[in-house]
């Protein structure tokens, strides 16, 4: 395909994450997800093992992460199952970044209803700091991914970077966000205009009572 | 409008915190023994009289899909709850706000669901990308362990009942129930045939249910307040409360529960401050998330929004994801746009998805610049016609229908497009008067 990404050269990745192993944390971590599933069934685990792997790989890096085959034959060897299976995985679902990233994986969500709020200008604005689809800028700071609907359609237009969201965006406040990432700071993460999460702009039309105190409403039940 | 008192969601905007012990305040968890002790064949009779029909899409009525698990299960072949909160249909938000800010009306609602259906555990299956919904997630079902509210003798009702939560990593497919099977089962999310059924075949070869957040979250209510109080609102065959999603050209987007049977107008003037620019200048709406075909302005205003009343018009519920479009849109590029979604969210599974997709795609494109010939707009429709029902799983069906609603009530939209590009013009030939 001629958007997937191209895979890193075999014999370096192998030298660099040959030696890939569960840091001490992750080990734990990795215990507590095998522990959710039936015995016999650790294939569950590739999902969870793949997203701690590419974390694992990222905080090496000092990037949002991803998977080199190494790694991927290490997730394999971990549940038992046929380095193919793990491989088709990582793969198959698009959070797996087979090709390094910047430090932060810029996700500007495209799809219908982020485009109708404007998602056109949260693109202009990556390309006008220099970041260009499916690529990461020179310096390593930013990657941008065009993703699919993120499910966060009443604070459209949004972007992911990293685990965050930054929603209620305009050209202008995508520049903030970026130049602030770049500074090195933490810009403030959910809508971007000072909303309360997905509730009408300038106030609920419900459940006002919520707002300051955390209402029962079961005296008022008939 | 629905009363403040007979909403289900009461911290939908998390003004106030998400933890045990708010939402003890609030009446989640409140003697949920003694709902559980009514029994489980009675607990699905009060979902089947409340008429609560699913509320991930399809509609089809909660009560009889748990009746459907097999009363008596074998030790080696237990019941599995799997609650999908795989939420990715395009304009769909109002899962992620039951996770991140009434976690534990899911938790209450799937120890109660679990129980009625027999199940050994629950697996909730949330998306990838809802990261910080699902660290939440994860520490509400904590503490619900830690408080004894599930696991072992859960709520001290003598029933075991695990809880985990499996995060999944970006596809859209696997909110389709038997993909999200093959995915909690760690491999590909590529549908499976049906039959068998999950009830009697599902995760793990075990007899499964596959339930939308939002259906198993309102059911303690349900339960507290009496089939009778659900049943009072919207409808009949449509009835209840539901979370609606308003995105796109309205002055205040947001998500907000209402009665099921209010109206498009009632709903965009009471919470949404009105469409942008005025109802002159709706244009078209999507009402049930991008899977659904578009309802022009003129037929949507007045239509309730429920399952019947979408129907009607055209279109459907689905999980009342009101893509709102005015006149500044431009609607080729719109419908272009989920076709191109459809295309990469393909599991190229069944070839006449995966080919059919793409090829769709790239003529909806066409469509979009005028690039193309009349007769073409024929064929797209007859290749929407192709695809639609050939696949194993619903998501062919999910790439025709925006195109055909398109074709149906914006062709001469299209065909402008292509004679003007053309070189042509619309307008009556201008002859010379001599």
């Amino acid at each position: 395909m001629a958007e997937a990404a191209q895979i890193p050269d075999e014999a370096e990745t192998r030298a660099r994450w040959g030696g890939f192993a569960w840091t001490e944390e992750n080990q734990k971590k990795a215990n507590a997800i095998l522990a959710r599933y039936p015995a016999g069934r650790e294939q569950s685990a590739s999902i969870p093992f793949l997203d701690l792997a590419q974390r694992q790989v990222g905080e090496e890096t000092q990037t949002q992460g991803w998977l080199p085959v190494p790694v991927i034959e290490f997730v394999a060897r971990q549940i038992g199952v046929p380095y193919m299976r793990v491989f088709e995985v990582a793969t198959f679902y698009t959070m797996f970044n087979l090709a390094p990233v910047g430090r932060y994986h810029v996700q500007v969500c495209g799809t219908t209803p982020c485009m109708l709020r404007g998602s056109d200008d949260v693109l202009a604005a990556c390309k006008n700091k220099g970041l260009i689809k499916g690529k990461t800028t020179p310096d390593g700071l930013f990657t941008l991914t065009e993703v699919e609907c993120l499910g966060t359609c009443a604070n459209a237009p949004m972007v992911q970077i990293n685990d965050d969201n930054y929603e209620d965006l305009d050209y202008d406040r995508t520049i903030a966000v970026l130049e602030a990432l770049a500074k090195g700071e933490q810009p403030k993460t959910g809508s971007t205009i000072g909303r309360q999460t997905s509730c009408p702009e300038g106030g609920p039309t419900t459940l006002t009572a919520m707002v300051e105190d955390n209402h029962d409403y079961r005296g008022e039940w008939a | 409008m629905l009363a403040d008192k007979d909403r289900i969601f009461t911290n939908v905007y998390g003004f106030q915190p998400w933890n045990l012990q708010a939402a003890l305040k609030r009446g989640d968890w409140d003697n949920t023994k003694a709902l559980m002790a009514i029994g489980q064949d009675a607990i699905i009779d009060v979902i089947k009289a409340s008429g609560l029909r699913g509320r991930g899409g399809a509609g089809f009525p909660t009560g009889t899909k748990w009746s459907f698990m097999p009363k008596e299960p074998k030790p080696d072949r237990p019941n599995f709850l799997v609650i999908n909160a795989d939420e990715s249909e395009p304009g769909s938000c109002k899962d992620r706000e039951i996770i991140r800010h009434d976690p534990h009306k899911l938790i209450e609602g799937a120890l109660i669901a679990g129980f009625a259906m027999r199940a050994r555990a629950a697996y909730i299956y949330i998306r990838g990308e809802y990261i910080r919904e699902a660290e939440t997630l994860f520490a509400a079902v904590a503490e619900a362990y830690d408080a004894g509210l599930i696991g072992k003798n859960a709520c001290g009702s003598g029933y075991d009942f695990d809880v985990f939560v499996h995060r999944g990593a970006g596809a859209y497919i696997c909110g389709e129930e038997t993909a999200m099977l093959e995915s909690l089962e760690g491999k590909k999310g590529q549908p499976r045939l049906k039959p068998p059924f999950p009830a009697g075949a599902g995760l793990y070869g075990c007899p499964t249910t596959v339930n939308n957040v939002e259906s198993i979250a309102v059911a303690p209510t349900i339960l507290r307040r009496g089939a009778d109080w659900f049943s009072s609102f919207g409808r009949e065959n449509n009835k209840g409360t539901k979370l609606f999603q308003i995105s796109g050209h309205v002055n205040k987007p947001c998500v907000v529960e209402d009665a099921m049977g209010i109206t498009f107008r009632e709903l965009i003037e009471t919470h949404c401050g009105g469409i942008r620019g005025g109802w002159d200048n709706l244009l078209a709406v999507i009402p049930g998330g991008s899977s659904v075909p578009l309802v022009p302005a003129k037929d949507i205003i007045d239509a309730p929004m429920d399952f019947d009343g979408l129907k009607a018009v055209g279109s459907g519920l689905g999980t009342a994801a009101v893509i709102v479009m005015d006149k500044s849109t431009d609607i080729v590029r719109a419908i272009s746009r989920i076709s191109y979604f459809y295309k990469h969210e393909s599991c190229g599974q069944c070839t006449p998805c995966r080919e059919g997709t793409g090829w769709m795609w790239r003529v909806m494109e066409r469509l979009r610049t005028g690039d193309a010939d009349i007769s073409e707009i024929d064929t797209l429709q007859q290749v929407t016609k192709q695809v639609e029902g050939h696949t194993i799983c619903a998501l062919g069906d999910a790439a025709a229908w925006p195109i055909q609603g398109l074709i149906r009530h914006f062709r001469p939209e299209i065909e402008r497009r292509i004679i003007e590009r053309n070189g042509g013009s619309l307008a009556p030939m201008q002859e010379a008067a001599e």
